[in-house]
């Protein structure tokens, strides 16, 4: 066992500490060159991953000697303010800095001429520095790595990027230790395996998790709805909890949903309690104001989104209230953590379901919460768009040989199994487009000279770099307050979703009602309209489907007798169902027919989750199509797919055929919105198209053209090409969910029920009365557009 | 054809879901911003390689219009190429052309990219008029039957955008035909300006389809009118 050098001995006797288990085991272990720790918030964990270095350079240390990677800009600074503490208090001689993309540029050249010993940055800035020439310089002597939060890195392409990134620091500085820090998932070993350099082994040390969170379901006087979402209902409920607690975080799934829940809790709020709201499309400085409000103990509770499942210690939440059906559990279970970060209490949460059917979802989640049974889908190996955003990087910072770069590229965990062809095509796109036609002999990005792949024009470099980083969430324009100097920020809006508005539309942003007034430029101009309805709230947020673990759980909980653990109105639609049709089962499919409200319905209960049922939807309505079944729409949740058109389904088997809906996919999926949206993503991250130019703006707007454009180029002339493999590898994975759609086929095999009724099913009901539906024809769009166009020029008086 | 003609400066005109004009009187064709060549000049000018066929694209397009109508005439208004070293293009490329060239006028007015006289014969011309209309890259705020190019215009309708012709009783503004081609919306302020009151705009697509601009959209079109 290493012993505590004497300072830290004193230090933690004075503050009468003793050091935990796990960070002394981190302590023992610390010359390893990988180790993952797994640890609950509030355990200390900061402290287990900083030891090793605090003492190893506590007689003093010349250059970098740890760097700290966070996926948060404000985590990073957080964790500063919180080392300097026991450095200043033991006197050491160590500088700590911290370095993301809100540095100063006077600060970050001095960063790279005389490093700190421990460096707190992010991946993207990570990546920033390794393009500089002096990278070699200024990492040589790095001794350790420390990643923060690394199972939600891991989640994402900010992840891959960062695992490039050690794989080149490991071949600057051989004698790099890595250490991650995790917060609780399913599978520590393959999160280790990601973390490692291959095939190095990476020791998974686990902490006391804490004693069990208490969590239940929230009691309310009214049943919740049968269909829609936000848990306004429970509102009441809500506020009475936060009067109960110090402070309450309010999770909602989706930024809409939190506005409209924080709106309608200021209406019921008759006590005036400070509540606040936060989510990623709110202004930036609006959000600081909001931390920094809860950090100094003003506010009792705070809506939000994903945007505070990460990161900072707010110290004194006492309850997190989980609005709408978690969706996935292990999400859940970081988000309970964000209850009571002190080690040893247990965190207090409860869930609100949003409809009648959520009531089946929460209830399946408090069983695994209390199963400790985790989920979570494999990650596939690492994207190649990522891989050759990576080879320009490497490219930036000096000539590139082919043969070491595929061998430090393969030491990455998640490329480890990329075969040298894959490198080879991304290594060509890098250089020359990777086109089929060889258009560019002359204008090269990357030419071989002297063996060497060197940047053809150097000047790109500053392009290149001015494009790092994996982040492409769409496009969004910010809105402001239209008046005087610009007006007031409130947030940011998808362009998408601005593309949609009308002058007079009122929508809800930062809890307010705002008219949509006009553009200006790339800002949504809006002007305050107290105490009217809004009339969209549809703007941003993800929209997660319900992980595969817990529908698997559903279904096994339909099969149970009786249901005494569910609140009895939910209980009795169940048994009800039963009775009157089917309730679904793992391992067969089930299919409701009905007739209602002058159309021929069919209910498919995939349970695949929101993207596959939505998938599922798009083409089972183009075989119905071809099969004369004449299908009007349909709708997708994440148990079922409800489908409307003129003619009943009788015999439901080809339309389920696996190689008839492959074969619909491969001829729909091309001309899809999903995939161009998937396509622009990918492009970015690859370096086909640059959202940040050197000199700002191009000259006018009339210069820069939609990515759909390319899209449908490529598709048309270069269908084999690069970037359109990784866009459907992605679209397959991501938003299509294929995956899911052939493992349910897989799963029920040819075991397909179709129940008719002579009315809609208790299950069938609430996806009636569900928003979203989809009309089935691409006509159907263009006589919209005919129809609106007509409807505009009668209006305007205009008769043309 | 699914075109809309409406009269404009005492004659007829057919706007076409591709975004070129067809004067039927005249037997002239009116296309405006090709931009030619823009991928290989992003290249050359150390900027990503961008997929190499929007030349074979857009000269795909433009010769299914000129194919259909056999004009007498072909007026490209400028910024045909997207500098004056795209206008190389390459042997395929100045052959096909050369192929729509063959038995007729074909006029090349001047843009701001491409601001020399054209290799590739026909005409060059820094502004035209023929008959009655006026043909320029750019609009004159004061001309009136005026056809220009330039601003690329484009329109928000039913939650899509789609390029579109912007016009009112004195000018028309082409959408660009060209395959790399952005816009500009007709509520922006330098097209709201042009287009003023009893603006409307084309369609491009399946079908050319006219729909009002509302010059309300943007505050900055209010305050320029």
């Amino acid at each position: 066992m290493t012993a505590l050098p004497p300072p830290f001995s004193d230090w933690f006797d004075k503050r009468g500490w003793q050091v935990h288990p796990h960070q002394q085991d981190m302590l023992d272990r610390a010359g390893l060159p990988a180790l993952l720790l797994i640890a609950p918030t509030g355990g200390g964990k900061t402290l287990a991953g900083f030891l090793p270095t605090l003492i190893e350079c506590a007689d003093g240390h010349a250059g970098l000697h740890t760097l700290y990677i966070s996926p948060l800009k404000a985590l990073a600074a957080d964790i500063r303010r919180n080392l300097t503490t026991p450095v200043t208090e033991m006197a050491l001689p160590i500088r700590i800095e911290d370095r993301t993309g809100d540095t100063s540029y006077t600060q970050r050249r001095r960063q790279r001429a005389d490093p700190p010993h421990i460096l707190l940055t992010t991946p993207e800035s990570l990546a920033l520095l390794l393009s500089y020439e002096d990278a070699p310089r200024m990492f040589a002597g790095l001794s350790r790595v420390v990643l923060d939060e690394i199972h939600a890195l891991a989640e994402s392409k900010r992840g891959d990027q960062l695992m490039l990134s050690l794989a080149r620091l490991q071949t600057l500085a051989p004698g790099l230790r890595r250490v991650g820090l995790s917060a609780t998932v399913e599978d520590p070993a393959a999160i280790a395996r990601y973390l490692a350099r291959h095939p190095d082994p990476c020791p998974v040390l686990l902490a006391d998790p804490g004693p069990d969170p208490d969590i239940a379901m929230l009691d309310t006087d009214t049943a919740p709805p049968w269909a829609g979402g936000g848990g306004r209902y429970a509102i009441g409920a809500v506020l009475d909890q936060v009067r109960r607690h110090r402070i309450t975080l309010i999770f909602h799934n989706t930024r809409a949903q939190a506005e409209l829940f924080f709106r309608d809790l200021w209406m019921a709020n008759t006590d005036s309690l400070p509540i606040a709201i936060h989510h990623g499309s709110l202004a930036r400085e609006q959000r600081q104001r909001v931390e920094a409000a809860m950090v100094a103990g003003q506010l009792r509770a705070v809506v939000c989104t994903g945007s505070l499942d990460l990161g900072i210690d707010w110290g004194d939440v006492d309850l997190v209230i989980q609005v709408g059906a978690p969706k996935n559990v292990k999400r859940l279970v970081q988000r309970i953590g964000r209850a009571n970060h002190r080690y040893n209490a247990p965190s207090k949460a409860l869930l609100v379901p949003a409809n009648r059917f959520e009531v089946v979802e929460c209830q399946a989640a408090l069983e695994a919460v209390r199963d400790h049974d985790l989920d979570g889908e494999p990650r596939g190996p690492g994207p190649r768009d990522v891989l050759c955003q990576h080879i320009l990087i490497a490219a930036c910072a000096g000539p590139v040989d082919a043969d070491a770069l595929y061998a430090e590229v393969t030491s990455a965990g998640p490329y480890a199994t990329l075969t040298r062809p894959d490198f080879d095509a991304c290594l060509d796109f890098c250089a020359t487009g990777g086109y089929a036609l060889r258009a560019y002999d002359r204008w090269q990005r990357l030419m071989l000279r002297d063996g060497l792949w060197t940047l053809r024009d150097p000047r790109s470099a500053r392009a290149i770099r001015m494009n790092i980083g994996t982040i492409t969430a769409t496009e969004t324009l910010k809105v402001r307050l239209r008046n005087r100097m610009g007006g007031l920020p409130l947030g940011e809006v998808e362009e998408d979703f601005a593309a949609t508005l009308t002058p007079g539309d009122t929508f809800l942003i930062g809890g307010e009602v705002v008219r949509y007034e006009g553009l200006k430029e790339l800002t949504v101009e809006v002007s305050r309209e107290r105490g009217r309805e809004p009339k969209i709230a549809v703007f941003g947020g993800t929209k997660f489907a319900t992980s595969t673990r817990l529908t698997e759980r559903i279904l096994a909980m339909f099969q149970a007798p009786s249901w005494p653990d569910l609140p009895a109105h939910t209980a009795h639609w169940l048994s009800l169902q039963r009775e009157v049709s089917r309730l679904p089962e793992s391992d067969r499919l089930l299919l409701e027919s009905f007739y209602a409200e002058g159309r021929e319905y069919l209910a498919v209960y995939g349970f695949a989750g929101r993207n596959a049922q939505q998938t599922l939807g798009l083409l089972l309505t183009k075989r119905m199509e071809e099969t004369g079944l004449h299908p009007l729409g349909f709708l997708a949740t994440d148990y079922a797919t409800l489908i409307w058109g003129l003619d009943p389904v009788t015999d439901p088997a080809p339309l389920f055929d696996p190689q008839r809906l492959r074969d619909g996919l491969d001829t729909w999926l091309d001309g899809n919105a999903v995939m161009k949206r998937t396509f622009r993503a990918v492009a970015i991250v690859a370096g086909l198209i640059e959202r940040n130019q050197p000199g700002g703006r191009k000259s006018g707007r009339q210069a820069t053209f939609s990515t759909d454009i390319l899209y449908d180029t490529l598709r048309r002339f270069d269908p084999g090409h690069l970037m359109l493999q990784v866009t459907r590898e992605e679209a397959m994975r991501g938003l299509v969910d294929f995956r899911r759609i052939e493992g349910m086929l897989d799963r029920v095999g040819t075991r397909i029920d179709l129940v008719r009724l002579e009315r809609v099913s208790p299950l069938a009901a609430p996806l009636m009365l569900e928003m979203g539906r989809v009309p089935v024809d691409g006509a159907a769009r263009d006589r919209l557009v005919a129809e609106h166009a007509d409807r505009l020029m009668a209006e305007a008086g205009l008769d043309l | 054809m699914n075109g809309y003609s409406f009269a404009f400066a005492g004659t007829t005109l057919t706007a076409l879901p591709s975004g070129a004009l067809w004067w039927d009187a005249e037997r002239i064709l009116v296309v405006a911003d090709l931009h030619l060549g823009k991928s290989e000049r992003v290249a050359r000018l150390g900027g990503t390689l961008l997929p190499p066929y929007e030349v074979t694209d857009t000269l795909l397009r433009l010769d299914d219009a000129v194919t259909r109508h056999n004009p007498a005439t072909v007026i490209c208004l400028g910024d045909s190429f997207d500098d004056s070293r795209a206008a190389d293009l390459g042997d395929d490329a100045r052959l096909w052309l050369a192929r729509l060239m063959a038995g007729r006028r074909w006029i090349w007015i001047s843009g701001n990219h491409d601001p020399l006289p054209v290799t590739l014969g026909g005409e060059c011309r820094a502004e035209l008029t023929l008959a009655s209309l006026t043909f320029r890259h750019i609009a004159d705020p004061a001309a009136t039957a005026e056809l220009s190019g330039h601003y690329h215009p484009k329109i928000g309708v039913g939650g899509r955008t789609c390029k579109c012709f912007l016009t009112n009783r004195h000018r028309i503004i082409l959408p660009a035909f060209g395959t790399y081609t952005g816009g500009m919306f007709c509520e922006d302020a330098p097209l709201a300006a042009l287009a003023g009151d009893g603006a409307f705009a084309i369609l491009t697509g399946s079908v050319a389809r006219p729909v009002p601009v509302s010059p309300q959209r943007s505050p900055r079109a209010t305050t320029s009118r």
